[in-house]
């Protein structure tokens, strides 16, 4: 026994600490209650997996059974193997670093201890989710995170954007979570299990439509997750919340759950080719759209968001192709540069008092200098600069998806082009020429540049450890091309994308609004996000809430419903209007009543007693 | 058995319990049918103690102790109201102390 339950169980203890009493407590002790707790965390993992050594098998711990129902035994069984460990390493790490983080950024916040107490509990669900050792476990790990996502994206709960934003995403989530829970169910009823280590190895055996139909509904819960096309609206959104959740939740850790999920369940895809090749597809897709999306947005953490889309679209692409490893590689290192870019635009943000558009930001590079040489770091790692994190996870995929067709490669790299130019836009736009905001910037304090700092060293160098090569007894490689010159036109696409960017936002700063005078429509297209918002409003929204509003509630609520209650009320009532008459007041009417009723019970009385005799006499 | 039976108890029990029905029903007085209640009461009182002698048993003459117990604290409660009902409304006729109703 390792005690792995430990490891989630810290930062829910954390999260009962700091929700029941947060509110007494100086911010110093909310402050160490919830920073210790995932820093405990973090220690305990990294000795249980010390102490575990090469994990070549998974380790299992089964605590208790959930529920049990015939043969069918749910436990609350936690499992470390090799792909877990990677998932526990950035999941505690990325979390330990952004609560500290979050400690100063917040520092100025209202809410201050209900802040932490869920990043607390989200910390508890996500390492409930990437240790779980069977779906059901996962899927509560799953849904916790959701809601915690919820709650935080909604935390500055008195603004309206937020609210919608939070609703938004749960919503939109618990579409792709009902996907997830059919596909549990058709596991339970083909597997008669839901343990991966029953399930994932009786694969072989099973139809391949079955196969299919699982995958293909258990991506439906992934896109959900995990912000891929059709689901993929809710992301940009969530921006809305405190940007170390931004950074934490939907960027770093609990939007790869999909990505996860889908690695923990390489053995299923594998044996549905059709799923493979729709996760793939769906993967590229969104990797694209999104980028072009982003090339376009002012608002300096709309562009991130849409910059996680399409990472998380590669993620899937690298997924669909075969290459398990090298999307849970791309998890990790984008876990690295994206935290970072996150919180960097928080440190912006923090520096410019609350301004997120980028049109107002300008010439920050003196201003906050460590800010600015990190959050370069991370722009260099996600475009894919030779020798940094993001080159050699983004290598990795596009290799593969080569190997499985050249033109998703050609794709690929276009939209690695893409990648490298917005981001170096929104740098470029932030950090040179001259400032056109009205704030006094100020450079954040040390809480908050340390954690910028060590990510920027994960950025830069995270891309050496090998996770492919870790993950190789789990998830099996894929053939991939060895080709160096795809290497060099991979890279080249993020150094073009990056001098372009250059070229029109420092070089030439009205060279943009020119182009877009000349292409209006596109422009406009593109700038309103291909105005899926409003196609999903029109065709999703709009109808629902038409429809409940005229049948659901005026005929279905007040027709149905009410008439059934008001209903029962006016019988009761016509009836107590008869029967009151009785209630004269008169005494000797109710002597009359009290007569009456003795002789008659006398009578009939006197008749059974008769019929009695009678019948027993025969 | 000697003396009188016991039918003529019972008889004689009907015939009370039957004044003093017709005496609640048809009396005005609140006072008269009061005393009718407890007519009927003692008319079954009659009945249990001629059944209790008649088998030789004591439960009808517990039974009468308990109706008498009852009697006399129903006496003093229901002549207590009976005086407020007469303070307040300067009548005993029982069809106008008609208020509690619907």
């Amino acid at each position: 026994m390792q005690h792995l339950w430990l490891i989630p169980t810290l930062p829910l203890i954390g999260f009962a600490v700091n929700g029941i009493f947060g509110k007494r407590f100086p911010k110093s002790t909310v402050s160490a209650v919830a920073v210790g707790s995932v820093v405990l965390s973090l220690l305990w993992a990294v000795k249980v997996l010390a102490a575990l050594g090469s994990l070549d098998t998974p380790h299992v711990e089964q605590y208790f059974t959930w529920f049990q129902s015939g043969d069918l035994r749910f436990g609350f069984d936690l499992q470390v193997d090799r792909l877990t460990a990677v998932m526990l390493m950035v999941v505690t790490g990325i979390g330990t670093l952004i609560h500290i983080y979050a400690v100063g950024y917040m520092a100025h916040e209202g809410g201050y201890a209900r802040f932490f107490a869920y990043m607390n509990l989200f910390m508890f669900f996500m390492l409930i989710l990437v240790m779980a050792a069977n779906y059901l476990l996962m899927f509560v790990g799953w849904e916790g995170v959701g809601l915690c996502s919820y709650l935080l994206i909604g935390f500055y709960f008195l603004k309206q954007s937020a609210t919608n934003a939070g609703n938004k995403a749960f919503i939109v989530n618990r579409i792709g979570d009902f996907g997830f829970m059919l596909a549990l169910f058709l596991i339970v009823i083909h597997f008669r299990s839901l343990e991966f280590s029953v399930v994932l190895p009786a694969v072989s055996g099973k139809p391949e439509e079955t196969l299919n139909l699982i995958a293909l509904l258990l991506l439906v819960g992934a896109t959900g997750k995990s912000a891929q096309i059709p689901l993929f609206v809710w992301l940009p959104d969530a921006m809305e919340g405190p940007t170390p959740v931004s950074a934490l939740i939907h960027a770093a850790t609990m939007v790869t759950a999909g990505v996860y999920m889908v690695a923990r369940s390489a053995p299923l895809y594998q044996a549905a080719p059709l799923a493979m090749e729709v996760v793939a597809l769906v993967g590229l897709a969104t990797a694209v759209f999104a980028a072009t999306i982003g090339l376009l947005q002012n608002d300096i953490k709309r562009v991130f968001a849409y910059s996680t889309v399409s990472q998380l679209g590669y993620m899937f692409l690298a997924a669909g192709v075969g290459a398990f490893s090298a999307g849970i590689y791309h998890v990790m290192t984008h876990a690295f540069f994206k935290a970072l870019l996150f919180l960097g635009a928080g440190s912006v943000i923090h520096a410019l008092e609350g301004e997120q558009d980028i049109r107002h930001m300008g010439g920050l590079r003196k201003k906050i200098p460590v800010t600015y040489a990190t959050l370069m770091c991370a722009g260099f790692a996600i475009a894919g600069f030779p020798f940094t994190s993001g080159y050699f996870s983004k290598d990795e995929i596009l290799l593969a998806a080569h190997h499985h067709h050249p033109w998703m490669y050609w794709v690929g790299v276009v939209t690695a082009g893409m990648t490298a130019f917005y981001v170096f836009r929104c740098l470029f736009l932030t950090f040179f020429g001259d400032y056109r905001g009205h704030h006094h910037p100020h450079e954040s304090p040390w809480v908050m540049t340390g954690p910028l700092a060590v990510l920027a060293l994960l950025s830069l160098g995270g891309g050496f450890i090998k996770i492919p090569q870790y993950l190789q007894p789990v998830l099996p490689r894929e053939e991939t091309a060895h080709d160096l010159s795809l290497v060099v036109i991979a890279s080249s696409a993020g150094l073009i994308g990056i001098a372009l960017a250059y070229y029109l936002y420092v070089l030439k700063p009205a060279l943009p609004d020119q182009l877009a005078q000349s292409f209006r429509g596109l422009y406009r297209l593109v700038y309103n996000k291909y105005f899926v918002d409003e196609l999903y409003d029109a065709v999703f929204v709009r109808p629902t809430v038409t429809g409940s509003r005229t049948v659901l509630w005026r005929q279905v609520d007040v027709g149905v419903i009410d008439g059934i209650v008001n209903g029962v009320g006016a019988v009761a009532r016509i009836a107590g209007g008869v029967l009151k008459l009785i209630q004269s007041g008169n005494i000797r009417s109710y002597a009359t009543w009290v007569v009456f009723g003795s002789l008659f019970l006398i009578v009939a009385m006197g008749l059974l007693v008769v019929n009695t005799a009678a019948g027993g006499a025969r | 058995m000697q003396g009188v039976p016991l039918s003529w108890y019972l008889i004689l029990s009907a015939i009370l319990f039957a004044l003093g029905v017709a005496g609640f029903l048809f009396r005005r007085s609140i006072i008269t049918v009061f005393m009718s209640i407890e007519l009927m009461l003692n008319a079954v009182n009659l009945s249990f103690v001629a059944f209790s002698y008649q088998f030789k048993q004591v439960d009808g003459h517990l039974f009468t102790f308990f109706v008498m117990v009852v009697a006399a604290a129903e006496a003093a409660v229901g002549l207590a109201i009976i005086l407020t009902v007469f303070r307040n409304r300067a009548t005993l006729n029982i069809d106008e102390i008609n208020s509690l109703k619907y």
